[in-house]
C-alpha cells in the first residue's frame, strides 16, 4: 500500500508546481503588453470552456441541466447576489427533475 | 494615545481582518458548490475500494476536483502510477495559465511565503472568483481566506462522503451538480454585459472547446488539454482584436 501514497503524493507535486511557478516568477514589472492583454483575457476564456459543454452532463440529464443554467443565466442577467443564481439554478433543475 | 489606538485598529481592520471577511464571503458559493461533489468523492473512493486515508490525503494535498476522480478510478483500474500521475499533470497544467494571469492581480511586494500558500488553493472556482473581483489588486488576505474555505469545505465533505456515506438524496445529490456551473454563469453574465471584448472570448472559447468536444478528430482529448486550448486560443484571438484589453472597445 505504499504505492499508493506515493501515487497521491505524485498527484500533489505534478497539481502543485503548476500552480506555483507563475506565481513565483511572472510580476506586474516588465511583462510585454502583449502578454499582459492576453493574461487578462484568460479568466473569461477558462469560464467560458468550463461552462460549455460540461453544463449540459452536471445533472446526468441533459433537459433539467438546460432549465438549471436558463434559470441561472436569467437570475445572473438580473444582477442577483451570486448565492441566489446557485439556488436557483439548482432549484430549477431539481424541480424540472421532479416533474418529468 | 486612545486615537492612535483608535487609528492602529482601523488600520489593521482594512489591512487584513476586512480582506478576509471578503474572501469567506465570496468563497460561500464555491464551499456550497464543493460539499456536495466531495460527498460523492468521498462515496466513490470507498466503492472503488481505495483506502479511506488515501482518499483522505488526496483531498489534503492534492485539492483538484477532476483530477481526484480520474485518479482514484486509475488507481481501481491497477494503472501505472507513472500514468496517474502524468494524467493528473496534464488535467491540472490549466492552472499555470490561471496562476499565471492571477500574478497580475497581486502586488509585486507581496513575499514569496504568500505566494507558496496562494499557489496551493488555486482551482477553476477559487481562481474564477478571485479574478472577477473588481479591485485591480487583491489582498493575499483576501485570496487566502478565500482559497482556505474551499478547501475546508472540501475536504469536509470528503470526510463525510466516506465516513457518513450519502445523507442526500439521490436526485438532490444529481441536481446539485449543477451548483458550480451556475455560479461560474453567475459570475460570467454580468461581465458580458459591460464589455464587448469581454463577450467576444467567451463566445470564441466555447465555440473552441464545442468543436473539440463533438468532433471525432478531438475525441481523445481530455478535458484538460481542451479547456488550456480552448482557452489560448480564445485569449489570444481577444488579445489580437482588442490590444487594449477587457475595457478595449470604451477606449476606441
Amino acid at each position: 500500500m505504499n504505492e499508493l501514497l506515493l501515487i497521491v503524493i505524485g498527484m500533489a507535486l505534478v497539481t502543485y508546481i503548476p500552480r506555483l511557478i507563475p506565481l513565483l516568477i511572472l510580476g506586474d514589472k516588465n511583462m510585454p503588453r502583449f502578454l499582459g492583454t492576453f493574461l487578462q483575457f484568460v479568466p473569461f476564456a477558462v469560464l467560458g470552456a468550463l461552462i460549455f459543454p460540461g453544463i449540459l452532463s452536471s445533472t446526468g440529464e441533459i433537459s433539467s441541466a438546460v432549465a438549471g443554467a436558463m434559470a441561472a443565466v436569467l437570475l445572473a442577467w438580473m444582477r442577483l447576489n451570486i448565492m441566489l443564481v446557485v439556488l436557483g439554478g439548482i432549484g430549477a433543475a431539481f424541480i424540472w427533475a421532479l416533474i418529468l | 494615545m486612545e486615537n492612535s489606538k483608535v487609528n492602529f485598529n482601523q488600520d489593521r481592520f482594512s489591512a487584513y481582518l476586512k480582506p478576509c471577511s471578503q474572501g469567506l464571503k465570496a468563497s460561500v458559493p464555491i464551499a456550497v458548490g464543493y460539499i456536495p461533489i466531495a460527498i460523492t468523492f468521498g462515496l466513490v473512493a470507498k466503492s472503488s475500494g481505495i483506502p479511506d486515508h488515501i482518499a483522505l490525503l488526496m483531498s489534503f494535498i492534492v485539492f483538484a476536483g477532476a483530477s481526484q476522480f480520474v485518479g482514484v478510478n486509475l488507481i481501481a483500474l491497477g494503472t501505472n502510477p507513472w500514468e496517474i500521475i502524468l494524467t493528473t499533470f496534464i488535467l491540472n497544467l490549466r492552472h499555470f495559465l490561471m496562476t499565471a494571469s492571477l500574478s497580475l492581480r497581486i502586488d509585486p511586494s507581496v513575499s514569496r511565503t504568500w505566494r507558496f500558500l496562494i499557489a496551493f488553493g488555486v482551482t477553476d472556482e477559487t481562481f474564477t472568483v478571485a479574478s472577477l473581483q473588481k479591485d485591480k489588486t487583491l489582498s493575499p488576505f483576501f485570496i487566502t481566506s478565500l482559497n482556505m474555505l474551499a478547501f475546508l469545505a472540501w475536504n469536509a465533505g470528503t470526510w463525510a462522503g466516506i465516513f457518513l456515506a450519502s445523507g442526500l438524496p439521490a436526485s438532490l445529490q444529481a441536481s446539485m451538480g449543477i451548483a458550480l456551473y451556475a455560479m461560474f454563469i453567475g459570475l460570467l453574465v454580468p461581465s458580458l454585459k459591460e464589455s464587448r471584448p469581454i463577450l467576444l472570448v467567451v463566445l470564441i472559447s466555447i465555440a473552441i472547446n464545442s468543436v473539440l468536444f463533438w468532433i471525432p478528430l478531438s475525441a481523445g482529448l481530455s478535458a484538460g488539454w481542451r479547456i488550456i486550448l480552448s482557452t489560448v486560443l480564445a485569449a489570444l484571438t481577444a488579445a489580437m482584436i482588442f490590444p487594449a484589453g477587457i475595457g478595449g472597445d470604451k477606449n476606441e
